[in-house]
């Protein structure tokens, strides 16, 4: 990628409305961006490599558990600090904002909120500084949209000490490299719990999945458990049920939002950029009207986004953020972003498609954004739901005959 | 080992660049301000080596308003142990200058460093004038500092090469690119600037020599105009007559 000239549009002076801590910690999340991932981002998604040597910055700049209090090796700062620290990494890639953010609010969010003072002393420190790097383990092969089908189950050893864990997951971030896996399975009644599976138990082996089109720079895998002995004290004990996972997914969701609405800014300004520079009969394309208009609408959409992802890192500070608020804020952010990579790749012509810009890999992460943590069409259908009172999630089919 | 460094704010190099009151003042509106790179990137870092490498403490100063604490914290955040904020709109240079070294006579500093100039008004006299009044020895456009024992041995970069200079403690530098690189806060360093000690003092020299008449901008760019290579007369004719240059 050509030099990293990134600056954030503002068009209603947000920044204002954030602390001088805030801006200290999103301006040095993007000075280590920019010093650090933008000059080899593009070599390691064209490769399909992980940037393994980054985690340890990661880790540095607070992007593991930035809310995780300090007697467990976190910063302890609000929400709106981790979103802008996720909205600085997705600016690069997302692939980057998905390790991180797997590591905050799918594995440290889950042991600090439901583990043992046991397991938060022994895990939280050192997945802190990115000593160890964890994943989360709840979609299955054909449990997608619908997790509480789940088929992952553990059964008492009958030794008294251990269970014994079988199952399988899939879309894993993280897995391939990760020490520990937080695995959402079901016990002998059904009920679901977490359960902290580490490397080298064994039976669990995590294969990495190739083939990816999107997220390329961030590393997925399966995780697989053939009678992997677990020993009890690793139960998440604090809570159970479905709503235990679902609890980390709007921690995870977000900071997608956040997330997504850098790559979004990130294209727009550079598509702005691209617009004073570029001339074409004899004039610079931002001075055509089709051209303003995508701009136009692209910090319309941009600085909406912004409004909505303030207010809601606002209500999660007060912890009255509700899930179907951070299901509305997840599926406009990603979508607005997708369609401004695909505005922005226009402005910039064919050179739009190359790895000198970065529109096109937004826009090929994107579809992966869009996708996970709920789908775009869940999304609607929780907001849906939110305002009727009428779950549209499934429905019975008719026999067939 | 105690080393005093000085920091200015200056706007962040993306903001818009106007002025109000006729001309007569800078328009901070909308302008995002960031510590002056020269003096972060070079004389705070350098001053953060020395500290770890042979000890002692490190003291940022600025002076500046209630606003300015942003950048003290920035400062605070990559390593400084403590800092000073001289409460007042610093006025031109020896204001600034006068100010800072009454602090630093009343401290007794080994080391004062400073970046080489500010990025908005570019003056480069506050290091010297500091060093004048504290009749103490000044090296300019420092670009490498390593101190044995009292003596510090400086590379400054001259026409057509380097000048290594030996001083000895204390004394007063400014320091230019070359000197270290920009280190960038980490989540330890911002958490740890939370609680470390800020302290406001009131101005003690409120003398003013200076006063801004008047900015104004540079000339907007022009097109640039394409000479065929065949035709130097045309390109000498417009560098004598248009341009102005030769």
């Amino acid at each position: 990628m050509a030099t990293d000239l990134y600056v954030h549009p503002d068009y209603y002076n947000l920044d204002d409305l954030l602390t001088e801590e805030h801006i200290m910690i999103r301006d040095a999340a993007r000075a280590w961006v920019k010093k650090e991932v933008s000059p080899i981002i593009d070599e390691h998604y064209e490769k399909a490599t992980f940037p393994k040597h980054l985690l340890k910055g990661l880790g540095e700049i607070g992007a593991f558990g930035p809310y995780i209090p300090e007697e467990y090796g976190g910063p302890g700062l609000d929400q709106i600090s981790y979103g802008l620290i996720m909205q600085e990494l997705e600016r690069c890639d997302s692939g980057l904002r998905s390790t991180a953010s797997v590591q905050s609010s799918l594995v440290m969010y889950p042991i600090w909120k439901y583990g043992s003072e046991e397991q938060k002393q022994k895990y939280l420190p050192k997945l802190a500084t990115g000593e160890f790097m964890g994943c989360f383990g709840l979609t299955e092969p054909d449990h997608g949209s619908n997790p509480g089908g789940m088929i992952t189950n553990f059964k008492d050893a009958g030794d008294g000490e251990n269970v014994i864990l079988n199952g399988a997951k899939m879309w894993i971030s993280n897995a391939p490299f990760a020490d520990i896996a937080v695995v959402w399975a079901k016990d002998e009644t059904g009920r679901i719990h977490g359960i902290v599976v580490e490397r080298g138990m064994e039976g669990f082996s995590t294969p990495e999945m190739h083939g990816k089109l999107s997220l390329r720079a961030s590393s997925t895998g399966e995780l697989i458990f053939v009678n992997v002995k677990v020993p009890k004290k690793n139960i998440l004990p604090g809570r159970t049920g479905l709503g235990a996972p679902l609890s980390c997914l709007d921690s995870a969701r977000f900071g997608i939002a956040w997330g997504a609405l850098g790559a979004a800014m990130d294209c727009y300004d550079q598509a702005l950029r691209y617009c004073k520079e570029r001339t074409q009969f004899g004039v610079p394309i931002g001075s055509f009207q089709l051209q303003q208009k995508k701009l136009a609408e692209m910090i319309t959409e941009i600085t909406k986004a912004q409004l909505l992802t303030f207010r809601l890192g606002q209500l999660r500070n007060a912890g009255k953020a509700t899930s179907a608020q951070i299901s509305m804020a997840k599926r406009n952010n990603c979508e607005i972003a997708l369609n401004i990579a695909r505005e922005a790749r226009q402005i910039h012509g064919a050179m739009g498609i190359t790895s000198e810009y970065s529109m096109m890999r937004h826009m090929a992460n994107l579809e992966s954004v869009v996708t996970y943590e709920g789908t775009h069409d869940i999304h609607l259908l929780i907001t849906g739901m939110d305002v009727t009172g009428i779950p549209a999630f499934t429905r019975e089919m008719s026999e067939s005959k | 080992m105690k080393i005093l460094v000085c920091i200015s704010k200056s706007p962040d190099t993306t903001s818009k660049i106007a002025f109000t009151e006729g001309n007569t003042k800078f328009d901070e509106n909308g302008v995002q301000y960031i510590v002056n790179p020269y003096d972060e990137w070079y004389a705070l870092v350098r001053a953060l080596e020395l500290k770890e490498t042979l000890g002692g403490n490190v003291t940022i100063i600025t002076v500046g308003n209630a606003a300015d604490e942003a950048i003290i914290r920035k400062a605070l955040a990559i390593g400084a142990d403590d800092a000073v904020r001289i409460d007042a709109d610093p006025k031109d240079a020896y204001f600034t200058a006068s100010q800072i070294a009454k602090y630093a006579k009343d401290n007794s500093f080994d080391i004062v460093l400073t970046g080489k100039e500010t990025i908005n008004y570019n003056g480069s006299q506050v290091a010297g004038m500091i060093a004048e009044e504290l009749d103490m020895p000044f090296i300019s456009l420092a670009t490498k500092l390593d101190l044995n024992g009292t003596t510090a041995t400086i590379e400054r970069e001259v026409m057509g090469g380097v000048q290594v200079v030996e001083v000895n403690t204390p004394f007063v530098a400014s320091c230019a690119k070359g000197m270290a690189e920009q280190r960038i806060p980490n989540m330890r360093g911002i958490m740890a600037a939370r609680t470390k000690p800020l302290t406001v003092i009131p101005v003690t020299n409120n003398e003013e020599y200076t006063a801004y008449a008047s900015y104004s901008m540079p000339e907007a760019k022009t097109a640039c105009k394409m000479i065929s290579p065949d035709n130097m007369d045309e390109l000498v004719s417009l560098l004598h007559n248009e341009a102005k240059v030769i």
